[in-house]
């Protein structure tokens, strides 16, 4: 195995350039090294003005996404060994605006995100006496697996819907409302079909399906959506059948 | 609710024409576009023909087909111009265009279906 | 939906390069998925070519024979090649997509999307049979 291997990172510097370039760095190749461990060695020992995010380096914090050869990547799990023998190439997330060099700015995203309320809603909070909400396994079940996201948005990354119309609400949000509103002890499905059957909510998907391939984990945004699709249209029909019975 | 959005009724016509296209439409196009030109296999003589189509349940078919196919076919087409061709600014004409297109298709379809003798 | 985000003053300026009008040229998922939508102009041209063979039915034989050897000529025989391409196509990925679109539970758990997707294809392949029947024998 190389023990070497070469990244093409790109650097963006507002202040002194108008548009991005790449520039090259050999970094070790080591067998369990991923590739944010050579950005750590650019940063600690080549290149101290890089900047990039992380924390948790184990797939948990979603904050290390980036572009690595054109696909959307958490960078704590992509290991260097699979790129021998390189270059690397990395980029930020597309589809975001980039603040600086790696760096993507979130705000839309997170604006997004608090839209859809994913929380707990109640209509009314039971006494504390009266015990915690239970739940059963077979509820759990039932939204577990949307309940997995942590927030990366490598999916935003992989949209080209999003890409093209940034009004669109996205994969992760979405996917973060079906988790609540299929969750027993919530009553917001009401409030969060207001934003999500909106023009630029659900429908605007065409179900690339791309959000779903990049997922690290395995969360199927797609899914989520479809799913949804035709739980608002069955709520349609519903209101436009039994028009007195409409919320 | 107070107002009805239309966009969830479009997607049930598109959803409904994509299950009926793709269960009915590739044997159909199979026999009348090619197998039966080619030879492959023989073509159904006229009193055959009209027999099948005179009978109400067929008509009726292949009336929802060519609906909701012409739907399905307008929903994606309108899509695929906003994202292929990134001209949603023309949303107005397109959606004339789509819909209008499988509006008249449809009532197209009533009327010849009508007319078998 | 959230506005677009607003520019703060004494902030560096963002980069915001704009999505390439062939987008979907670059990626294999893109292409399949450009293709998929595209299928829809072969399906509404089917649509076209049934309601021709209705008319031309109904019309009378002589008028059947000419939609016959019209649907012989080269033209129209590749047109109808290259849509049945395209409906296969619609066909195979709408069946492949619909488990992930609908969830199915039978006693709380849920069904395996292989299960749905090869029901979608029985029921396939028992219609296709059925409408063959209709035509040649039936």
């Amino acid at each position: 195995m190389a023990d070497r291997i070469t990244l093409q990172l790109a650097r963006y510097r507002p202040e002194e350039e108008p548009e991005p370039s790449f520039q090259e760095y050999e970094v070790p190749c080591r067998e369990d090294w991923v590739v944010l461990d050579g950005l750590n060695y650019v940063k600690d020992r080549l290149d101290g003005t890089l900047s990039y995010r992380w924390s948790c380096r184990m797939g948990i914090c979603g904050s290390c996404g980036m572009t690595v050869n054109g696909e959307p990547k958490l960078t704590c799990a992509t290991f260097l060994a699979d790129y021998v023998p390189g270059p690397v190439r990395v980029e930020p997330l597309r589809n975001f605006p980039v603040i600086r060099d790696l760096v993507v700015e979130l705000g839309d995203f997170m604006r997004k995100l608090t839209s859809v309320q994913p929380w707990i809603v109640r209509e009314e909070e039971k006494p504390l006496s009266e015990g915690e909400y239970r739940q059963t396994p077979a509820q759990l079940d039932l939204y577990q697996q949307y309940s997995m996201c942590i927030n990366c948005m490598l999916c935003y990354a992989a949209c080209p819907v999003y890409g093209l119309d940034p009004k669109f609400l996205g994969p992760a949000a979405i996917a973060l409302a079906q988790r609540y509103n299929l969750d027993s002890r919530d009553q917001g499905v009401g409030e969060r079909l207001e934003v999500l059957s909106q023009d630029e909510g659900i429908w605007g998907c065409t179900f690339v399906g791309d959000c779903t391939r990049v997922c690290p984990k395995n969360v199927d945004p797609a899914g989520a959506i479809q799913r949804y699709k035709l739980t608002a249209a069955l709520e349609w029909l519903k209101g436009f059948f039994v028009p007195w019975g409409a919320r | 609710m107070a107002k009805r959005p239309i966009e969830p009724f479009l997607w049930i016509l598109f959803s409904a024409g994509g299950v009926l296209a793709a269960l009915l439409i590739p044997v159909l196009l199979a026999l009348f576009g090619l197998a039966f030109p080619l030879g492959w296999l023989p073509a159904p003589d006229h009193a055959h023909l009209l027999a099948v189509l005179g009978h109400p349940v067929p008509r009726v078919v292949l009336f929802l087909l060519g609906t909701f196919s012409l739907f399905h076919w307008a929903h994606r087409f309108r899509y695929a111009l906003y994202d292929g061709l990134q001209i949603k600014h023309l949303n107005e004409l397109i959606n004339l265009f789509c819909y209008g297109g499988a509006m008249i298709g449809s009532a197209a379809a009533g009327y010849l279906l009508w007319q078998i003798p | 939906m959230s506005e677009p985000p607003a520019y703060r003053e004494f902030h560096p300026r963002w980069y915001r390069p704009r999505m390439s009008t062939w987008w979907w040229l670059k990626r294999g998922s893109h292409l399949a998925f450009i293709l998929r939508e595209l299928s829809s102009i072969f399906v509404a041209w089917s649509v076209v070519f049934f309601l021709l063979l209705v008319t031309a039915v109904s019309r009378g034989e002589d008028a059947y024979r000419d939609f016959l050897s019209w649907t012989g000529s080269p033209g129209i025989l590749l047109l109808n090649l290259v849509s049945l391409f395209f409906v296969v196509f619609h066909a195979v990925t709408w069946f492949n997509l619909a488990p992930q679109a609908m969830v199915v539970r039978v006693r709380g758990k849920r069904v395996p999307g292989a299960w749905i997707a090869a029901s979608n294809y029985a029921a396939w392949a028992l219609l296709s049979a059925l409408v063959a029947w209709l035509f040649l024998g039936g």
